[in-house]
């Protein structure tokens, strides 16, 4: 049996990229929950409340993990589809690189923002 | 490959049935997203960067093309969320049949419609 493998995989196997999609995404899904939920329960949210949420050690972990996680769930998510869509390899190259890119920028930003303050 | 079997791929001949659908727009959501965090970020350093910040996130939330860019993100996250749901679902063998195919993507479609129109009502 020859698993499907290429390069550019996150994990270099389908079955490992497969995982990571679904705990990322278990991730991803709490975070938005809770997000969500704290900005429609928050009647009168105002700056005390919201840079308290963030100045909360669990909260930038928390943070921290969806980031990483938007960072990998979005690898798998863009690889697939610029597999399936582009079949030039340069430009298949290209497009993954720049996404790769976006991806650390936003890292990096993600973790100023939560450790700048 | 065979590289002698046919192939069609013109996409306007197709016909796509509801879980198709529900499948592309899950990839075109993804990627909206994608380009959507950047707004969050922008958003999120702003309100934390003081109590002028969070003010001035205010003031661009009272704009009309402000509130368009957020209800989109919203609702591509909300739709991203229910057919991601429906995924891992899918994973424990629940709704795998064909049957349950379509009728998931039903389901998907009108949660996700409910949500997204209930988000712009909290919106504007």
């Amino acid at each position: 049996m020859d698993m499907v493998s290429s390069v550019t995989n996150f994990g270099r196997s389908g079955v490992y990229d497969w995982m990571v999609q679904r705990v990322t995404a278990i991730v991803l899904a709490l975070y938005t929950i809770f997000m969500l939920g704290f900005i429609l329960l928050s009647s009168d949210l105002n700056y005390a409340t919201w840079s308290a949420l963030f100045s909360n050690t669990w909260m930038r972990i928390f943070s921290l993990m969806a980031l990483i996680s938007i960072g990998a769930h979005a690898w798998v998510g863009l690889w697939t589809i610029t597999t399936d869509y582009l079949k030039v390899t340069s430009a298949r190259f290209i497009v993954q690189a720049l996404c790769g890119v976006v991806m650390f920028i936003y890292f990096v930003w993600g973790v100023q923002i939560l450790w700048g303050l | 490959m065979n590289s002698k079997r046919p192939v069609n791929l013109d996409l306007s001949k197709f016909h796509f049935p509801l879980p198709a659908i529900t499948s592309i727009l899950h990839r075109v959501t993804g990627v909206l997203l994608f380009i959507g965090i950047a707004f969050l970020l922008y958003g999120l350093n702003l309100s934390l960067s003081g109590e002028d910040g969070f003010a001035a996130v205010h003031g661009i939330m009272q704009s009309f093309l402000a509130k368009l860019i957020v209800w989109g993100i919203v609702s591509a996250l909300l739709y991203h969320l229910v057919a991601g749901i429906r995924h891992l679902l899918m994973d424990m063998d629940i709704g795998e049949t064909l049957e349950g195919g379509r009728l998931g993507a039903k389901i998907v479609v009108v949660v996700s419609i409910v949500l997204i129109v209930l988000a712009g009502v909290w919106i504007w």
